[in-house]
């Protein structure tokens, strides 16, 4: 109870700085120093919100099912290779660098080549956020994996353990904490992967619906979709958190 | 019935003997100590007992069977207590149950009973996070029972702890030895604490690591409560001093 009333204090400043910048948002829109179609007031989105909610939630729920088959995606892959990379170490040199390149091409150059390829419907948009997603899941297990302690699997070893019990009970659980560290990462790269693909060819899904108020130059939807996106967002690192939690309960403890 | 043998063991590293020639004997219900300064070799004579090292030259002989380079026979419990801090003291301590392949309920309920005995009962839910460093050797000692009730070796186990908490803990190590019964080589640098817990020393001295004596404590267990401050222990202190020192 005491904890949860200090976080609460601790976000004060935070709060009071997001109050600001709306109040100051809001009255340089009312002044009609920006001309009130380019930059809406915080009122007249949170108005547009409303307005278009029931469209928002169902365009939301395209990009939602996108980002979850992906992230699945993403850390099914990230988690084999990880495990590969760290248990043959000629796997580990050899994807290694391939690994590193897949995450310098820019998402924008490969996501029309992507829809080009596998049409307008849900597969390109899960396959981007599957190459997005799984790099921080499969770098972050690996970090895990090598930080195990070195005394203890000595100590397994002479127990006489074997290879996939010193995996399953001390590589494994060392890795947990890297793997939300980089779970959280790729929840906001799924988000964000979706959006762009969607953005460049689609039927469904949020960002198919910021191109079409886009062209209507209907900012105040604009926002609108941009709140709901960070929204989404927001909900599922929090959904993260409180998976860790129940993950990780030797944590909590502290 | 517990005996261990080790036979002329050399270990080298890079065409270099760290140990060299070390035959000792452990028989069954005994505690022995291997007393040297650091870099003398003891860490890798266990790891050679133990089987994480084959030696060069030599064999380990665990009740007539030749052990040597195979892991698993015996128990090992090493300086740090290395609880895994994601496991509640009772999952960490049914471990190596779990590692020989039993279920986790039943190993589970195999170790409940020697909380007690061990002085642990009541952190059995705990995460080791939550115990004090005493607490945690304790635990530690009882993972090592668990994985063998017949042999172990304790590498410097108390060494990390304050002198109060030490002496707090060897006072309960006899006592829980006259109860279980482990036979146990100990390795330590401390020479109060070998003499105190020990029917028999061997020095381990040079470079390469040779054992140069072998010095058997004569005061009958338990251990009388003032040993450490007698006479007795303090001539059996000072010819180990002068024999290092030679």
């Amino acid at each position: 109870m005491k904890s949860k009333k200090l976080n609460i204090r601790g976000q004060i400043p935070s709060i009071l700085t997001i109050c600001l910048i709306l109040v100051l948002w809001q009255g340089i829109a009312v002044s009609g120093i920006v001309p009130g179609y380019m930059l809406p007031s915080p009122v007249a989105v949170v108005k547009a919100l409303i307005a278009d909610f029931s469209l928002l939630a169902m365009h939301a729920r395209y990009t939602v099912v996108e980002a979850f088959w992906g992230l699945a995606g993403g850390i099914v892959i990230g988690f084999l290779c990880a495990v590969f990379m760290d248990h043959f170490d000629f796997i580990y040199k050899a994807l290694y660098p391939i690994i590193i390149i897949t995450q310098t091409i820019p998402t924008v150059a490969i996501a029309p080549l992507l829809i080009l390829w596998l049409g307008y419907e849900m597969a390109p948009k899960v396959v981007l956020i599957i190459i997005v997603t799984f790099f921080p899941i499969s770098i972050g297990l690996l970090d895990g994996f090598r930080s195990a302690d070195p005394d203890t699997i000595r100590l397994m070893k002479s127990m006489g353990a074997t290879r996939i019990q010193i995996f399953r009970h001390i590589k494994l659980p060392s890795a947990m904490g890297q793997f939300f560290s980089s779970l959280r990462i790729s929840v906001s790269y799924s988000i964000v992967g979706a959006v762009i693909s969607e953005w460049l060819g689609g039927f469904y899904g949020l960002g198919v619906y910021m191109t079409r108020v886009k062209s209507a130059y209907a900012f105040d939807r604009m926002f609108a979709v941009i709140i709901a996106i960070s929204a989404l967002s927001l909900i599922l690192m929090w959904f993260v958190d409180i998976l860790q939690k129940i993950c990780m309960p030797w944590e909590n403890i502290k | 019935m517990a005996e261990l043998v080790t036979k002329d063991i050399t270990k080298e590293f890079d065409g270099r003997a760290v140990i060299k020639d070390i035959s000792i004997v452990l028989h069954d219900n005994e505690i022995i100590s291997l007393l040297g300064v650091s870099g003398s070799g003891k860490t890798t004579l266990f790891n050679v007992i133990s089987g994480l090292l084959q030696p060069e030259y030599g064999q380990v002989i665990l009740n007539g069977e030749d052990i040597t380079g195979k892991a698993g026979h015996i128990s090992y419990m090493m300086q740090k207590d290395l609880l895994l801090p994601y496991r509640t003291i009772e999952e960490n301590v049914s471990l190596p149950l779990i590692v020989k392949g039993q279920k986790k309920k039943e190993a589970l309920k195999k170790v409940r009973p020697y909380f007690q005995e061990f002085g642990l009962e009541g952190t059995e839910k705990k995460y080791p996070s939550q115990l004090s460093g005493g607490m945690r050797q304790r635990a530690a000692l009882l993972r090592t029972y668990m994985f063998s009730n017949e042999i172990a070796l304790l590498d410097e186990p108390f060494s990390a702890l304050d002198t109060i908490t030490k002496s707090a803990i060897h006072r309960w190590y006899l006592a829980v030895m006259e109860e279980i019964k482990l036979s146990t080589i100990f390795i330590t640098h401390d020479i109060d604490e070998a003499i105190l817990l020990s029917d028999r020393i061997y020095l381990l001295t040079g470079k390469p690591g040779k054992i140069t004596d072998e010095i058997v404590i004569k005061e009958p267990k338990p251990r009388r409560k003032d040993f450490n401050l007698t006479n007795e222990f303090l001539a059996y202190k000072k010819m180990i001093i002068e024999k290092l020192e030679s």
